[in-house]
C-alpha cells in the first residue's frame, strides 16, 4: 500500500526525467539510422554449418574477416557434412560446407537452390607402424584396397612386396585400422579405393561411413593414429593436415600416371589441376585417381553451399565479398596450414561463378 | 555399554522416515483449528496470544501453513509428473524420428546383422549383442569387487584405512568418461595386448573367449573399463545399505557362535540383499548407457562373435560415431531408431533385473513362514 502511494504521488513530478529520457532515445534512434545509412553492412551475422576438415582454416578466415570488415561477424560451426547438408538445406543455416559434393538427389529434395564452390583441397595418406622399419613404403592402389578387403593379410605378402624392393617386411598380420565416425577422411578414401578397384566398389562402396568387412575402427583422426602408433604392424589412413602437423611418417601411393606420388600441397594442387581439364560448371567432381605425372592420387576439394539467390540480399552481399576475398588473400594462407590452394585454372572459373552469388 | 548405542541407531534410522510423513499430512492442520483453542478457550483469531508454543507462533507468524502445505504437495506432483513427461517425450521423438526406418525394416531391423550406409540397409542386432555383453561381463566382474571392497569397508578394515579408501571409490565414480576412455587407449589396452591376452589365452584360450589375434582394442577391453567405472557406484551404494542393517542382527548372530563370515552372510548380506541388487542396478543402467570410453577402445567393429579378444560396437558407439555425418534420411531414421533400440534394452534388462529381485523375494518369504 506504502509503496503503492509513493509511486502514484511521484508521478506528476516524474514526467520531467520521463521526456529527459524519451527524447535521449529518439536522438539515440536518429545516431543508430545515420550510421546505418552511412554502412549498410552494420552488424550482419552470417552462420555456416558444415564438414569438419577444412575447419581450421575456415575458423581462421572467418575471424580475419571480421576483423578487417567492421560489422561482419560469420560463425562456422564444425558440425560434420551431412548436418551441413541438412541445415543449409533446410535454410537453418546462411551457407553450408561439405567434403564431399552432395548429390543429385539431395540437391532436389532441398528447399533452396544450393551452388558449390570450392574452397581448398586435402589429402589422405597412408599410415603405418613396422616396428624395425622407418623407410618410406609404397602402397599401390589396390594393394591397400585388398588390404581392406582380407585377400591381403600378412606384410610379406608378394605384391607388397614387389612395391617395396630392399625392403625386408616382417612375416606377420596386418591389422587394417579405420575411421568409426562418419567423415569426409572417409568419403574421399573410399571413393578412391572404389575407382582403383572393382571389387571394393561391388563389396563396399563409398560413402562417409561404410560397412568394412574387418579390422579395427577408432573415433577421429586422432584415434586412428592413435590406434596406429600403438598397435605394431597396424595400418590406417589419415588427412594429411594431420600426418603433417603431428610429424608422422606416411606411405607414398601410386597415381594414375603410374607414378609414386608422395602427399604434399603442390601433389595435391597438381591433382586438382589435372582434374580441371574436365571439370563441370557445377564443380561436383571427384578428383581422386586424378591424371598428371605429379597428381597425389587421394585427394579431394571441399566445398561451400551457397544458397542461390539469397534469401536476405544483404546477406548475399557478404558472402559474395567473402569469397572475393577468400580468392584474393585467404587462398594465400592455405598452404601454411597444408590445405592445398585452388590451381589457377581452377580459381580462374570459381571467380566468374560468384559474379552471380548475390 | 553397547545398549545405549544399538537403540539409537534403529530410532535414527527409522524414526524420521516413520514420523515426517504422518505428522505434518494429518494432525498438523486439525490441531490449529481443534486443539488450539481448547486450553485457551479462546476464538480462532485470536490464538497468536496464548495458547500455542512459541514454534508454532513462529512458524506462523512465517507463513500461512495451509496455502504453504497445498503449494508444496502441488509443487511435489508436478515434479513427480515431469519424469512421466519426459519419458513420454523421449519415446514420442525416437518413434517419430524413425518412422521411416520402422517402415522400411519393420521387425527386422533387430534381428538382422547388416549396417551397410552405402546400400541402405540397416540392422541393429550386432550393436544389441555388443551393449548386452559388454555390460553383463562387466557386472561379473564389478559385482564381486565391489561387495568384496564394501564387506571390507564395513567389518574387517582399520580405522585408519576406512576414510582413505571411501574417499578414493567416491573419487573414481567422479571422474569423467573421457578420462576413462584416454586411460583405458594409453594403459589398459597395451596391457590386455602385451601382458594380460597371453596369459589369458594360454590357460583359458580352450574355452573359445580368448582366441588370438588380440590387438588391444576388444569387447574384454571394454568390459574391463566399464567394470572399473561402474564398480565405486556399486560399492559406495552397498556399504551405505549394509551399515543400515542394525548393529544388534550381527550382535545376535555372532552371539549364536557363528564365524565373522556368517555373521557377514546371515547377519548382513541376507538382511541387505536388496538395496545391494539395487546398485547393482544402478551401475548396469550407467554400463548400458555409457558412450564416449567404450568406443575409445571396444574397436568399434559390428559382429557376433564368441572371441572376447575380437572388436565389439555398442547402441550408443554408433550413435555417437556415426551421427553427425549421417547423409540421407533412412540413414538418419536408422541411427534414430537405434536410439530407441539402446532405450528399449536398458527398459527389458531393468524390467528382467526386477522380476529377478520379486523372485528371491518371495522365495525367501515362502522359506521364513
Amino acid at each position: 500500500m506504502q509503496r503503492v502511494k509513493a509511486a502514484q504521488g511521484e508521478t506528476p513530478e516524474a514526467s520531467g526525467p520521463g521526456e529527459i529520457m524519451k527524447t535521449k532515445l529518439l536522438s539515440l534512434v536518429t545516431v543508430a539510422a545515420m550510421v546505418a545509412s552511412v554502412a549498410p553492412a552494420v552488424a550482419q551475422h552470417l552462420t555456416g554449418a558444415g564438414g569438419t576438415f577444412p575447419n581450421p582454416i575456415y575458423q581462421r578466415w572467418f575471424t580475419e574477416y571480421s576483423a578487417t570488415h567492421s560489422g561482419v561477424q560469420i560463425n562456422y560451426q564444425s558440425v560434420g557434412s551431412g548436418a551441413g547438408i541438412r541445415q543449409i538445406s533446410q535454410g537453418i543455416v546462411d551457407f553450408g560446407a561439405s567434403d564431399g559434393p552432395m548429390t543429385d538427389k539431395q540437391l532436389a529434395e532441398s528447399k533452396q537452390k544450393l551452388i558449390h564452390i570450392p574452397t581448398v583441397l586435402g589429402a589422405v595418406v597412408p599410415a603405418y607402424n613396422l616396428p624395425g622399419i622407418n623407410t618410406e613404403l609404397k602402397f599401390s592402389g589396390d594393394v591397400i584396397a585388398d588390404i581392406y578387403l582380407g585377400k591381403i593379410t600378412k606384410w610379406n605378402d608378394p605384391r607388397l612386396a614387389k612395391d617395396n624392393p630392399g625392403v625386408k617386411l616382417p612375416d606377420h598380420a596386418i591389422l587394417p585400422v579405420y575411421r568409426s565416425d562418419g567423415s569426409g577422411t572417409n568419403y574421399i578414401f573410399t571413393d578412391y579405393l572404389s575407382k582403383v578397384s572393382p571389387e571394393f566398389k561391388q563389396k563396399i562402396g563409398s560413402a562417409t561411413s561404410v560397412q568394412w568387412p574387418l579390422g579395427v575402427g577408432q573415433k577421429g583422426n586422432e584415434g586412428v593414429a592413435g590406434m596406429v602408433r600403438n598397435s605394431p604392424y597396424s595400418f590406417g589412413y589419415v588427412e594429411l593436415i594431420y600426418a603433417a602437423q603431428n610429424h608422422m611418417l606416411y606411405g607414398v601411393v601410386k597415381n594414375a600416371a603410374g607414378h609414386w606420388a608422395k602427399a604434399s600441397t603442390a601433389t595435391v594442387s597438381a591433382a586438382a589441376a589435372g582434374a580441371s581439364k574436365n571439370m563441370p560448371a557445377d564443380y561436383r567432381v571427384s578428383i581422386t585417381n586424378a591424371p598428371g605425372a605429379d597428381s597425389y592420387p587421394i585427394s579431394s576439394f571441399t566445398w561451400l553451399l551457397i544458397p542461390e539467390p539469397s534469401k536476405d540480399a544483404a546477406k548475399g552481399k557478404v558472402i559474395h565479398d567473402f569469397l572475393e576475398w577468400m580468392l584474393d588473400h585467404g587462398e594465400a594462407e592455405a598452404e601454411g596450414m597444408t590445405y592445398a590452394p585452388l590451381p589457377p585454372a581452377v580459381e580462374k572459373m570459381v571467380r566468374k561463378t560468384i559474379q552471380t552469388v548475390h | 555399554m553397547k545398549e545405549p548405542e544399538i537403540i539409537p541407531l534403529s530410532r535414527v534410522a527409522k524414526e524420521p522416515a516413520e514420523a515426517t510423513p504422518t505428522i505434518p499430512a494429518t494432525p498438523r492442520i486439525p490441531m490449529m483449528k481443534t486443539v488450539v483453542p481448547q486450553p485457551g478457550s479462546e476464538p480462532h483469531a485470536v490464538v497468536g496470544v496464548a495458547s500455542p508454543s512459541e514454534i508454532r507462533n513462529f512458524l506462523q507468524a512465517k507463513s500461512s501453513g495451509r496455502i504453504a502445505d497445498g503449494v508444496f504437495t502441488g509443487v511435489m506432483v508436478l515434479c513427480a509428473l515431469t519424469i512421466f513427461a519426459i519419458v513420454v517425450l523421449i519415446i514420442y521423438v525416437l518413434v517419430s524420428h524413425s518412422q521411416l526406418s520402422i517402415k522400411a525394416f519393420g521387425w527386422h531391423f533387430f534381428a538382422t546383422q547388416t549396417w551397410d550406409p552405402v546400400s541402405g540397409d540397416f540392422g541393429a542386432l550386432p550393436f544389441i549383442y555388443g551393449t548386452v555383453v559388454s555390460s553383463l561381463l562387466a557386472l561379473l566382474m564389478a559385482v564381486p569387487l565391489a561387495l568384496a571392497v564394501s564387506i571390507f569397508l564395513l567389518d574387517i578394515c582399520p580405522g585408519v584405512l576406512r576414510g582413505p579408501i571411501s574417499f578414493l571409490t567416491e573419487l573414481l565414480a567422479a571422474i569423467p568418461s573421457v578420462v576413462y576412455g584416454l586411460w583405458g587407449i594409453f594403459v589398459l589396452v597395451p596391457i590386455i595386448r602385451d601382458q594380460a591376452g597371453p596369459v589369458l589365452e594360454k590357460y583359458l584360450g580352450w574355452t573359445g573367449f580368448f582366441v588370438e589375434p588380440n590387438f588391444g582394442v576388444s569387447m574384454f577391453a571394454a568390459s574391463v573399463i566399464l567394470a572399473i567405472m561402474i564398480f565405486p557406484v556399486i560399492s559406495s551404494i552397498s556399504r551405505d545399505v549394509m551399515r543400515a542393517v542394525p548393529v544388534n542382527q550381527r550382535e545376535a548372530v555372532l552371539a549364536l557362535g557363528a564365524t565373522r563370515w556368517e555373521m557377514l552372510r546371515i547377519g548382513v548380506l541376507r538382511n541387505a540383499r536388496m538395496g545391494i541388487i539395487g546398485s547393482v542396478i544402478l551401475g548396469l543402467g550407467r554400463a548400458l548407457g555409457e558412450t564416449i570410453a567404450v568406443t575409445m577402445v571396444i574397436g568399434n567393429h559390428p559382429g557376433i562373435v564368441k572371441n572376447l579378444f575380437a572388436p565389439g560396437y555398442t547402441l550408443a558407439s554408433v550413435i555417437a560415431n556415426e551421427f553427425t555425418e549421417a547423409t540421407g534420411d533412412l540413414y538418419l531414421s536408422a541411427l534414430i531408431e537405434i536410439g530407441l533400440a539402446l532405450f528399449l534394452v536398458t527398459i527389458v534388462v531393468n524390467a528382467i533385473a526386477r522380476l529377478l529381485v520379486w523372485a528371491v523375494v518371495r522365495q525367501n518369504e515362502g522359506g521364513a513362514h
